[in-house]
């Protein structure tokens, strides 16, 4: 009786060392459900980035192990397991959500427990947690750039903001209608539309972008169309003769993973704005690449952007654990600041005080094979603003969790508090 | 070679106008390589065609440009076929010697088959690795077009100089003007002239004497293209003299009269078209629903079973395309026919009599059908192509065309609704069914094998909506999920038009779509969906049996 108890006493001293052996990253992207298609990449991706560490001797002589949850692209449900990740599995740190609605379901739990979460997707900002790092673009690294190139490069006069209804392509284009009025844009000059997701009769809304665009000056699309609307959206385009030329479309949704779903045909010529292209031209991009395709053992697969930012993201992580000796949050989360890793275009990311990155900017044109060729890109990082310069109420918030005297994400210049609304 | 020479030779023949024209600086750039090639030791001193398209090796951008222009005025017509594939993209150069060549990928290897860019000489395949790509962007792209159009102005092909007339008529430059004035010449083609005459009677509106504006205006009057249109709201606003700014706010309120009556034309045939596509996913409805009575939830699936066999037909035989839609007709109707057929004698006959266990029991297919697809073909989308003759639009004038994939649908559905009406009023197929449906214990009591009938009934059903399937795959995503975005439209369209009613379906399908497109520019998609919604269900509580019921004890 007496070895069997101390067997046991054994067997759960082991485990609990086990436990304390392994650095534990949680998972948190949709492996089901209409953001399966996307999210599922990202997983895999967080995946090979922790076997990659590992095979570099872990972190602070310990193996990483990664608990990967499925909330299945149900709102609440990624909340739910968000607490599961921290309470019951006790993860370090999260890689997680996709949409922003995901996320804003994840903040109020990863806040109450104290957790840290890398969001690795382009959002539409007016947020900074303390919890979380967004390692995605916020307006700044994606819209704004993108519409100053088509104004300055492609002398764009009248505008079309094209979106899906939901929260980012609505909080984009109030940014971006803003930023135009400011660039003296007269309001007969921009064309706002919403369509309904999934939304599959172009016909009528494509023919009124047509007029819209025959009147003599130079028209373009900003597209935040969300997915699958996409095909049926440039079909249309190219059956109704509008080619890029004519009227060029800049999708901010449209990425390498969408289009090899795509017959490209139609959408040759049509630009996309991101932080990063699998054809940018840079040692590290060529080797993260191989390492992608034969990770997932599979020659055809692309990379894109959200898996750049889930990459800079786990570095960045990576490095401030080493930095701070610890996985503790309150300790990760202040050496994190100012750290720089090297990004995949060839460039550095920064991590800077309101939880966003320095980020550089490229604009690619759609190639016929799915690729796109870089034809524009800013000449050094953006640093990605939490709350927008360009609407008046957010211009005079700013995000700071480093200055002792702000230590908020979302401090008001004005009144000099923190409005401590719940984002 | 034939074609090359006949250039030289209009263009020996412009040497003799430019000697009558002293402003024509832009037929005796484009004579420089007639002079050359007669003439070698020109060659050492004026820059060669591959002397400057040597540059165009690991050129940047910005550089691209000028160096087409040089190569415009150094190459002439020679040069055409670099341009062609600069625009297309098959320019590029050899990592080694910097030659610029043409290339095309063979098949979908990693080869690529190389041809000189300047002599056309074909050099044999080379790896991709070896070749790097002469970067151009839309604008340069743009450019290019038009230094294409000027060179094309005096091609042999009546196409070909239209289209440069059309798009030098948005530039237009003195350099273009006079080229155009040339042209006219010797242009022989009716409508090909008459375009020069419009994008000279343009040019006259920015330079003319005040009756040459006036004669322009008035040959411009009811033209329907939008550069006219631009062009003549320009003179109204900027125009000094009072009759010149009235003679053109009346001709663009003509042509303003005539491009709203063909935008409502426009907006009509846009409703047809979606009306189509809901008739053609409504039709089997129809059947299994307002024929049968059987609330099937998988109906969308069996959609989406169409969809993909078109898909599959299609990786059978990639290269023939066209052909391979016409297959897949009769494919998915088979293929979505069976699977109805499964799902009646597997489930439905069981639930006979109790609609909501039916629907439970129909969701639950649609979902196993779903994982069924997400499975073999993965959850993402499929690409369908569309054949060449269902793509582009039928231009009937420059504000009113109409696509070609939308006006084959529409075809398509109506004659699936009359072979449909046909096979229910004239076969014996059709007796049976519409007997079962009246009174099925009667027709049984007549011995029609009511249980037959009633498989082959949700077999038709089941294959029309696989032909809606077909139909889809031409215009929107082939995924998973197809299915489910055309199941409540077509629930709509059968309550709407009337259960029970064939004819209703296509009413009801056609108004739907009309009233949606009609709505659509003045409150935007997502309302003009819900207004229609909406409409519906005030629609129904007033006639609850739909447009055009079924009359008599048959609808008891």
């Amino acid at each position: 009786m007496k070895k069997l108890l101390s067997a046991c006493a054994l067997s759960l001293v082991a485990s609990v060392t086990m436990a304390a052996d392994t650095i534990k990253v949680g998972v948190l992207h949709s492996l089901s459900g209409t953001m399966a298609i996307s999210e599922t990449t990202l997983k895999d991706t967080v995946l090979m980035m922790v076997e990659d560490q590992n095979k570099k001797g872990g972190l602070l002589g310990k193996k990483l192990e990664a608990v990967v949850v499925d909330p299945a692209s149900n709102w609440p449900l990624f909340a739910e397991k968000a607490r599961e990740l921290l309470v019951k599995e006790k993860v370090d740190v999260i890689f997680g959500s996709w949409t922003s609605v995901s996320r804003k379901s994840v903040l109020p739990v990863i806040e109450e427990l104290n957790g840290l979460m890398f969001y690795p997707v382009q959002y539409e900002g007016e947020e900074s947690s303390k919890n979380i790092f967004y390692t995605g673009a916020a307006p700044n690294q994606q819209a704004i750039p993108a519409v100053d190139y088509l104004m300055n490069d492609l002398e764009v006069k009248r505008w079309v903001l094209a979106g899906t209804d939901y929260v980012y392509p609505r909080t984009t284009n109030k940014i971006l209608e803003a930023y135009l009025k400011s660039k003296g844009v007269a309001e007969k000059d921009i064309m706002i539309n919403y369509t309904p997701f999934g939304h599959s009769d172009w016909q009528g809304i494509v023919s009124s972008v047509k007029k819209f665009g025959s009147e003599g000056k130079k028209t373009a699309v900003v597209s935040t169309i969300n997915g699958d609307a996409n095909v049926p959206f440039y079909k249309e385009l190219g059956n109704q003769g509008i080619s890029a030329e004519d009227i060029p479309v800049v999708a901010f949704s449209v990425g390498e993973e969408e289009l090899s779903g795509f017959d490209t045909k139609p959408l040759l010529g049509h630009l996309a704005a991101w932080n990063y292209f699998q054809s940018a031209e840079a040692d590290v991009n060529d080797e993260f690449i191989a390492k992608w395709k034969a990770f997932i053992k599979d020659d055809k697969r692309v990379t894109n952007d959200p898996m750049e930012a889930t990459y800079i993201g786990f570095k960045a992580w990576a490095k401030a654990v080493e930095k701070a000796g610890s996985t503790e949050v309150d300790k990760v989360r202040p050496a994190m600041y100012g750290i720089e890793v090297a990004n995949l275009t060839g460039g550095t990311a920064k991590v800077l005080s309101n939880h966003h990155f320095t980020k550089p900017v490229l604009i690619g044109e759609i190639q016929e094979d799915g690729q796109f060729e870089i034809v524009w890109s800013t000449e050094k990082e953006v640093a990605g603003d939490a709350w927008t310069d360009h609407l008046t109420e957010s211009a005079k918030i700013v995000a700071n969790w480093q200055d002792p005297k702000i230590n908020c994400g979302n401090y008001n210049t004005e009144t000099k508090k923190c409005s401590g609304q719940n984002y | 070679m034939l074609l090359r020479f006949t250039y030289h030779s209009v263009l020996r023949l412009l040497f003799v106008f430019a000697a009558c024209y002293p402003f024509n600086s832009m037929a005796q750039d484009v004579l420089v390589p007639v002079l050359s090639e007669g003439n070698g030791s020109i060659e050492d001193t004026v820059p060669t065609i591959a002397s400057v398209s040597e540059r165009l090796a690991g050129a940047k951008l910005k550089e691209v440009a000028a160096i087409v222009n040089e190569l415009e005025t150094v190459g002439g017509t020679q040069v055409l076929p670099l341009f062609q594939a600069l625009i297309d993209g098959d320019l590029f150069y050899t990592k080694g010697d910097k030659r610029i060549v043409i290339a095309k990928r063979i098949d979908s290897s990693k080869q690529y088959l190389l041809k000189d860019a300047i002599s056309g000489d074909e050099l044999g395949t080379v790896e991709k690795k070896k070749i790097r790509k002469v970067k151009t962007n839309n604008r340069l792209r743009s450019g290019i077009r038009t230094t294409i159009a000027r060179l094309h102005l005096f091609s042999d092909d009546v196409s070909l100089r239209q289209g440069a007339i059309s798009n030098m008529s948005e530039k237009l430059t003195q350099d273009n003007v006079n080229l155009l004035l040339q042209a006219k010449q010797t242009e022989k083609n009716k409508s090909v002239r008459a375009s020069i005459e419009v994008a000279l009677a343009m040019y006259q509106l920015d330079a003319g004497e005040r009756s040459e504006k006036l004669a322009a205006i008035g040959l411009l009057k009811g033209n329907l293209d939008p550069t006219v249109r631009n062009k003549l709201a320009t003179v109204v606003e900027s125009e000094s003299d009072k009759s010149i700014a009235q003679a053109a706010a009346a001709a663009l309120k003509t042509i303003e009269g005539k491009i709203t009556f063909y935008g409502y034309l426009e907006t009509l045939f846009f409703g047809l078209s979606l009306g189509s596509v809901l008739l053609l996913v409504a039709a089997g409805l129809a059947i299994t629903f307002g024929v049968m009575g059987v609330i099937n939830m998988a109906h969308g699936e069996m959609i989406m079973l169409g969809a993909y066999t078109t898909y599959v037909i299609q990786l059978l035989m990639p290269n023939h395309i066209a052909l391979s839609i016409f297959i897949a007709i009769p494919a998915a109707f088979i293929v979505s026919a069976l699977f109805g057929i499964l799902i009646e004698r597997g489930v439905i006959q069981f639930l006979k009599g109790r609609p909501l266990e039916t629907l439970l029991a129909t969701f639950g297919i649609s979902l196993i059908l779903q994982q069924f697809v997400r499975s073999i073909f993965s959850p993402l989308n499929r690409q369908v192509a569309t054949p060449e003759f269902m793509s582009g639009a039928l231009e009937i004038n420059s504000v009113f065309s109409i696509t070609y994939n939308r006006l084959y649908i529409l075809v398509f559905a109506l004659l699936v609704f009359f072979i449909l009406q046909l096979i229910l009023k004239k076969t014996s197929l059709g007796l049976n069914v519409r007997a079962v449906s009246q009174n099925r214990d009667m027709a049984k009591a007549m011995g029609i094998r009511t249980e037959w009938v009633d498989a082959l009934t949700f077999g038709l059903g089941s294959g029309i909506a696989g032909l809606a399937g077909v139909a889809l795959s031409q215009i929107t995503n082939v995924g998973p999920n197809l299915g489910q975005a055309y199941i409540i439209d077509s629930f709509m369209v059968v309550v709407f038009g009337g259960v029970g009613n064939l004819w209703g379906t296509l009413v009801g399908g056609f108004s739907l779509g009309v009233l949606n497109k009609f709505l659509e520019p003045a409150t935007g998609a997502v309302l003009a969906k819900i207004i229609v919604l909406v409409g519906i269900i005030l629609f129904i509580q007033k006639r609850p049996r739909g447009l055009f019921p079924q009359k008599g004890r048959a609808a008891e």
